[in-house]
């Protein structure tokens, strides 16, 4: 192979690049956000937005669509590059941000600094992401790029040293690759951590003439979307790990299967494979070697199971999207029956970094048995909701009140539920636990593939229980047994609950049951279901108790355990608002003036409690559902 | 086949062979384990019902017997409280969704829940999980036989007769989680599709909702 070939091609490609790249790069830029969280939140009018104030004043600066830069909760967002300036990152714009943005930095000098969230590099005026309190625990490695680069362009990764991985393997020998995955210790970032170099290997071994390396981006955990991100921010990171991989094992046909409901990321990638089959990075020859290797996209259906190994599979091959019994597992007899490689979006894109810095340098980063950073998205009841990315063993409590900057609205901390439906739900005291793939599954989560909730004191536990088992239920193949009909019977028992059904033994069976679930199904779906209902009969067993002993929801969250209730004397009986909020006609005006809800008419919306102005505040939940003495007089 | 080795079951040598499914070694020698959807010619069994576990000295999760193979000197045990609880439970869990009346059943007396509830002393009557109703039509539209879905395990034994032995592809598994059910084509009437009656799928139903109409008699 001629090894020294691709590194003088890859100089070539580079030289090419920067020819191109570096004269767009010298002007001003303006880079909208428009991955699929920046787009549902308004980012495509913004681009047009500035594309129209720019033209309208006559000024030269290109409008570039990037991925995501990860602070979702500020979105719409842009960050604008001109020389003389540090490029400034803007969050929450609408049109008239846009029209004084462009009037007053790219047409003026005034960089606009009092809506700017941050600057991108260091300088003398105005603080970085890095200058935040989360920049200390914070660590961007494969979101090193996201938000930052054009992804529609090539050229945009390959002068950030992109594909330079690539062209070192070729030079050497593809036992080297294996060789500093396996010491790099790189776990899956799929959910169970198991070491890929070890399977790379195995498949290696399966001793067939055909090899196949997929990537699985069929995320759909509720809440998560960090595989999606990356590859709609950064897809050539992916590609380029991936054909590393395929380098590493002797494959020479890969697949991406991405969830057809991820149009932007199936766009983006697919754009970035005719990018790299144009520029020799893909196909018969690969930077002028013997080594060949192309990729294709596969669109998944949207069964959530189908992010199982065997189901994947077997959905590709074109049969049921169902799980089979293992061994033999995929690296042995995978796809059409030959060794495969499976792998999750992020675990490729750290392997272009590994090879490029080397084995140690990952292993300096983490912990020891979990080297590498952890990607997260972190949604539900924290501050800076969005994408982060901070080092193994960086502890949930950091994440949550450094990075997340804690919970909104002086709410109290109720729980942390990791790893989505297969995942589990942790108490405060379990907050200092460090993020890594052991001690997260000794605490009875898992690391799952990087969905991270936040719960407060108005989310009922055990309807929280409830929503994923639903979930779960819902996403089961139906195939074997204690999957299709216990799943069935926890929901069953849980909407019980719900409903203040139940007793001491509801709560024991509930146990038994998940238990048997998770010893007795036969694949990951099933075995990992039960994980929501476990952890929370551990650490939230009084919530449970409360449903079924009291008939109380202690988050006021369960509609059977709760009535909405005007207390008279904070009711105005001036105002109207709440008589015209209710959708049911159950709010009527007494003879004295106080509003009273009919309970019997009452579908508990909610619509009046947040239509009663602040002022009064007079509209409550009550668990249980019986009214206070004082009216219940009144009434007879 | 593969040589012949010695392995123990429940404290008894037998000779199987090594590669052989455990669950058939076992069953050819007399020793019983509950199954359902095993199916010796099948190369990767389905595992669905989840009954044949077994514990295998040396591996910590009970494991199911129609996906192990035998190897020289495995010492396996068919009961123990952790296999019991397990097999009880999903026993259960598939009685909660089987409508239980033996008496008016075909396959009263060889019907294959019966004869588990018997070896493993099981109740088929299990009031932990409430029954879960079902709206099936009977399919009575075969000459010869019907099929009751309220009886039906989702075993597969009849799709499996139909593809593999009769090579007609009349029946199969369709719709997912809890709607999972064995159907025709378009959910036609059986004489309606393209099953030629040749009854394989009936003689293969362990439980009777595939049963021939004289019997009922």
């Amino acid at each position: 192979m001629s090894g020294s070939g691709s590194e003088k091609i890859y100089s070539k490609l580079y030289e090419q690049a920067k020819a191109k790249v570096e004269p767009k790069e010298s002007k001003a830029r303006v880079l909208v956000g428009t991955a699929t969280c920046g787009v549902s939140a308004g980012a495509l009018k913004i681009k047009e937005d500035f594309e129209r104030e720019i033209k309208e004043k006559d000024l030269d600066a290109d409008v570039v669509e990037v991925g995501c830069i990860g602070h979702c909760y500020a979105e719409p967002m842009a960050v604008i590059a001109k020389p003389g300036f540090p490029p400034v990152c803007y969050g929450y714009l609408d049109e008239g941000l846009v029209h004084r943005l462009v009037e007053d930095f790219l047409g003026g000098d005034d960089p606009s600094y009092e809506y700017a969230l941050a600057a991108l590099e260091r300088n003398d005026v105005f603080p970085t992401f890095e200058d935040f309190p989360r920049g200390v625990y914070e660590q961007k490695l494969i979101l090193e790029n996201c938000g930052f680069i054009d992804v529609r362009d090539i050229e945009s990764y390959i002068v950030r040293e992109g594909y330079s991985a690539l062209s070192k393997a070729l030079a050497g020998k593809p036992a080297e690759v294996l060789e500093e995955i396996k010491a790099a210790n790189l776990r899956g970032r799929g959910g169970a951590g198991f070491p890929a170099g070890i399977k790379w290997e195995a498949c290696l071994n399966g001793g067939a003439d055909e090899r196949y390396v997929i990537c699985n981006a069929d995320e759909g955990d509720p809440g998560a979307f960090m595989d999606r991100s990356i590859l709609e921010s950064d897809p050539h990171l992916v590609i380029e790990g991936m054909i590393l991989c395929a380098y590493a094992i002797g494959a020479h046909k890969g697949y991406l299967y991405i969830r057809a409901e991820y149009p932007r990321a199936v766009r983006h990638v697919q754009e970035a494979i005719n990018q790299a089959r144009e520029k020799g990075l893909l196909g018969s020859s690969i930077m002028d070697t013997e080594f060949a290797f192309d990729l294709d996209i596969f669109q998944g259906s949207g069964a959530f199971v189908c992010g199982e190994a065997t189901a994947l599979v077997n959905s590709m091959e074109g049969k049921m999207g169902m799980p089979e019994s293992r061994p033999p597992r995929l690296a042995s007899k995978g796809f059409r029956g030959k060794p495969t490689i499976l792998n999750n979006v992020k675990t490729f894109a750290y392997v272009p970094f590994i090879i490029n810095r080397g084995a140690d340098w990952f292993k300096g980063i983490g912990t020891d048995h979990s080297p590498g950073t952890a990607v997260f998205s972190l949604v539900g009841k924290v501050a800076n909701t969005g994408l982060v990315e901070v080092p193994m063993g960086t502890t949930l409590r950091q994440l949550i009140y450094e990075v997340g900057d804690g919970l909104p609205n002086e709410k109290e901390f109720k729980a942390v539920q990791i790893g989505g439906p297969s995942g589990g739900c942790l108490p405060e005291s379990a907050l200092d636990v460090p993020i890594d793939f052991d001690s997260l599954h000794e605490a009875g989560a898992i690391m799952g593939s990087g969905g991270l909730v936040v719960m407060d004191e108005d989310d009922c536990m055990v309807a929280v229980a409830r929503y994923f088992l639903e979930f779960t239920q819902h996403e089961s193949c139906g195939k074997c047994t204690f999957c299709r009909l216990g799943t069935k019977h926890m929901l069953d028992i849980l909407n019980d609950i719900t409903m203040g059904e139940g007793d001491e033994e509801t709560l024991s069976l509930l146990k038994e049951l998940a238990e048997d679930v998770r010893d007795g199904s036969l694949c990951n779906l099933g075995k990992t279901a039960p994980n929501p209902v476990l952890t929370t009969l551990e650490y939230f067993y009084d919530e449970y108790r409360a449903h079924i002993e009291e008939g109380r929801c202690p988050a006021l969250v369960c509609r059977n355990l709760i009535l909405y209730y005007i207390e008279p004397p904070k009711c105005s009986k001036l105002c109207n608002v709440c008589v015209g909020s209710c959708p049911t006609e159950a709010i009527f005006t007494r003879d004295d003036g106080l509003k009273e809800i009919d309970q019997e008419k009452c579908v508990k919306c909610a619509n009046c409690l947040k239509a009663c102005p602040p002022e009064y505040n007079a509209i409550v939940k009550i668990s249980p559902p019986v009214l206070p003495p004082e009216k219940e007089k009144k009434t007879k | 086949m593969n040589k012949p080795v010695k392995i123990i079951i429940d404290d008894h040598e037998i000779e199987a062979f090594a590669g052989e499914k455990l669950l058939w070694a076992a069953l050819d020698n007399d020793i019983f384990i509950p199954h359902l959807c095993a199916i010796r010619e099948e190369k990767r069994s389905g595992a669905s019902c989840r009954l044949c576990f077994v514990e295998i000295e040396g591996i910590s999760q009970p494991v199911t017997s129609c996906t192990k193979s035998v190897e020289d000197g495995m010492v396996v045990k068919t009961r123990s409280p952790r296999i019991d609880r397990l097999v009880k439970t999903g026993f259960e869990l598939l009685l909660s969704d089987h409508d239980l009346k033996c008496r008016e059943c075909p396959a009263n007396r060889s019907c294959a829940l019966q004869k588990i509830a018997k070896e493993r002393g099981l109740k088929l009557r299990q009031k932990r999980f409430k029954h879960i109703e079902r709206d099936y039509q009977l399919d009575d539209s075969p000459k010869e036989f019907a099929f009751n879905r309220s009886r039906c395990v989702l075993c597969g034994q009849c799709v499996w007769a139909d593809r593999e032995e009769a090579k007609i592809g009349a029946i199969g598994f369709t719709r997912r989680g809890i709607k999972r059910v064995v159907t025709t084509f378009e959910d036609l009437p059986l004489a309606e599709s393209i099953c030629t009656e040749c009854k394989l799928c009936v003689d293969a139903c362990p439980v009777g909702a595939l049963y021939y109409k004289d019997l009922k008699k």
